[in-house]
């Protein structure tokens, strides 16, 4: 139904740049994260395609059909803002049927369309109340409704459970991925929590500094980070900076095998990559903390150059304060200046992961 | 125990109590003398109470022409200056508020300037421009003179109206398929109503009871209550005069405010206050 596509979107607010070069295509029905820090431009291009700003340069197209420059209420668009936006002089029933009444429906049709969006996001018969007689989550529903009774092509949510607490933020993030299934309807979802982006994408767009670092499914983005901001943004990752020498990543704890160009290099290891295995005193990495999440227990250690890593363990294995480990690295990325160099298994292993050679022992 | 007063804190409100006393004082008590006056017949100073009451006053008063006439032209005035003021002020409070043009700040500031200067001096300088303009002592020069006043409310509260109107709500209300002129009519304009209201109101009320510029520009024919007033005191010792004219006076204000608090409700109106 709604194929959305973006080309070489800009967009420079008073010399400095928010977007800069953004390009997508998002298929029909298919829900995208935009996902960054503060400051990446997720909501800038958000905000572009609802038509709230103007792009410097780029072109939007919705179905083929070019809307770049459109007005907003031009746009067969529909937005969720973060701070839900409802009109407080409105009740909720003409919150919603405000879009409607534009459209000059029937007094009929529009009570059905209504009811019917009430229904979808579990509100039937809160039509007569004031918003702020609403709580937090069923403000944001209201928002939602609001832009689904107008059967928008495209639904846009800026960051639209910010302002909810972590349990309803749960919830309602299944709530919304379940009737963006039902309805089928192409998806635009800015958030900065990367937990909502692995939860209900389809697909992450990660982006920093108003650029796409990497585009893909959520395990690809998790498991094969394409450059070293993405690695660190999505998931825990332990960063270990040494340099490559004669095919063999060097540091003062810590030696592996890698079929690189010499030079500088940062390791990136998971913390459900790493293992740890008892070693003698003064050797190895040293046990800061650990800590029992009930399913796993992490384990903060300490690398002598003073490096900290976190290292995920079964719940079974206990590790005493200041006890000294050594560390059995399993998947591994290694990156220079932001890009990927090579991600694999320590190369030269077997089915195994090789256990990692204490500096010492070189 | 006093614990018995309290509702939240556990402590009886001491400052509060001490507070509303005062106001009490200060607000309520010379009303009640201005009251007791009006309807005062005889009343010898060690008395703490009239010695009769009684409605005399009010008969003299209301049979006279030239209260009524000045009754009328004070709330024609107001009207009009009111309205005036809306239709001019209104449209640039919310330029002011939502656009950015050349010399914004400047020309924003410059509604202040006409409160800035002591303003006898400035009445008497337009009153001698009106003079050239055959302006003196017609109900349009007054109705000038008094917009000159009231411009700097009118623009100043309905400005901060507009900016605390949230600039997602005017967007979401885009985003749905309403144009511009539709978002200022169905969003922006309820959403600062209160607060507006507020400053009409105000501005109704005090050009009411404007009475330099009446009385420099309109004065002899045009006359309105508080000059009318101002003479009945300065010609006649007699304080029952003024008390009944006060009480006249002070019913167009209470109805307004009573209206206001009927239209927006009692919290909307104390935050288009500022409170």
């Amino acid at each position: 139904m709604a194929r959305l596509t973006i080309d070489n979107l800009r967009k420079a607010f008073a010399g400095t740049v928010a977007v800069d070069d953004f390009s997508l295509d998002v298929a029909d029905g298919e829900l995208v994260c935009l996902l960054g820090p503060s400051g990446s431009g997720k909501s800038t291009v958000l905000r572009m395609i609802g038509g709230f700003e103007q792009p410097s340069s780029g072109a939007i197209r919705i179905d083929g059909q070019d809307v770049t420059r459109l007005s907003p209420e031009r746009r067969p668009t529909g937005m969720v803002f973060q701070s839900h936006a409802l009109w407080s002089h409105m009740n909720v029933f003409n919150n919603i049927a405000f879009g409607l009444k534009l459209r000059r429906l029937s007094r009929a049709e529009i009570r059905d369309k209504v009811e019917h969006a009430l229904e979808l996001v579990g509100l039937a018969g809160y039509g007569t109340r004031q918003t702020f007689q609403l709580s937090g989550g069923q403000q944001q529903r209201v928002a939602l409704a609001r832009s689904l009774v107008l059967e928008p092509k495209i639904l846009l949510l800026d960051e639209p459970f910010a302002s909810l607490d972590q349990h309803l933020r749960e919830r309602l993030r299944e709530e919304v991925r379940d009737i963006q299934q039902r309805l089928g309807i192409t998806t635009l979802f800015v958030t900065h929590g990367q937990d909502e982006a692995l939860a209900m994408a389809d697909r992450i767009v990660v982006l920093r500094n108003g650029q796409c670092e990497q585009a893909d499914a959520p395990d690809v983005v998790y498991r094969n980070p394409q450059t070293q901001f993405v690695a660190g943004f999505i998931g825990q990752m332990n960063f270990i900076s040494a340099s490559v020498e004669g095919g063999r990543f060097l540091h003062p704890d810590f030696m592996l095998p890698v079929n690189v160009p010499d030079g500088p290099a940062v390791l990136a290891v998971r913390p459900e990559a790493l293992d740890l295995a008892s070693a003698q005193a003064d050797q190895g990495a040293i046990v800061l903390r650990s800590t029992d999440f009930g399913s796993h227990i992490m384990v903060d250690l300490q690398l002598r150059d003073g490096t900290r890593l976190k290292a995920m363990t079964a719940p079974d294995q206990r590790w005493q304060k200041r006890a000294s480990v050594h560390l059995n690295v399993g998947q591994f990325a290694l990156y220079r200046d932001n890009h990927l160099l090579t991600i694999g298994q320590p190369v030269g292993g077997s089915e195994q992961a090789p256990e990692v050679e204490p500096a010492l022992s070189v | 125990m006093i614990a018995g007063f309290s509702t939240t804190s556990g402590r009886f409100d001491w400052t509060g109590f001490i507070f509303a006393i005062l106001l009490a004082i200060v607000i309520a008590v010379p009303l009640l003398v201005v009251f007791t006056w009006a309807f005062t017949e005889v009343w010898r100073y060690p008395s703490v109470i009239p010695q009769k009451f009684g409605l005399r006053f009010w008969d003299q008063t209301l049979s006279r022409a030239d209260v009524w006439e000045a009754l009328s032209i004070s709330l024609r005035l107001s009207a009009t200056v009111t309205f005036l003021s809306a239709l001019i002020c209104l449209p640039a409070a919310y330029a002011f508020a939502r656009m950015k043009f050349p010399g914004r700040d400047l020309f924003f500031l410059s509604f202040l300037a006409s409160h800035a200067f002591p303003k006898f001096g400035l009445l008497v300088a337009i009153a001698s421009i009106f003079l050239q303009l055959n302006l003196i002592a017609t109900f349009w020069g007054v109705v000038l003179i008094q917009l000159v006043g009231t411009l700097m409310l009118m623009i100043w509260i309905p400005v901060a109206a507009f900016q605390a109107v949230d600039r997602r709500m005017e967007e979401a209300a885009r985003d749905v398929g309403a144009g511009p002129l539709r978002v200022f009519w169905s969003i922006t304009l309820p959403q600062a109503f209160p607060t507006i209201f507020a400053a009409v109101l105000l501005t109704f009320v005090s050009t009411f009871y404007e009475t330099e510029g009446a009385w420099l520009i309109g004065a002899p024919q045009i006359r309105t209550m508080p000059v009318l007033m101002i003479n009945f005191i300065n010609n006649q010792v007699v304080i029952q005069y003024g008390a009944v004219l006060s009480v006249i006076l002070w019913v167009p204000s209470f109805i307004a405010l009573m209206f206001a608090r009927r239209v927006i409700g009692t919290g909307a109106f104390a935050k288009g206050f500022g409170a």
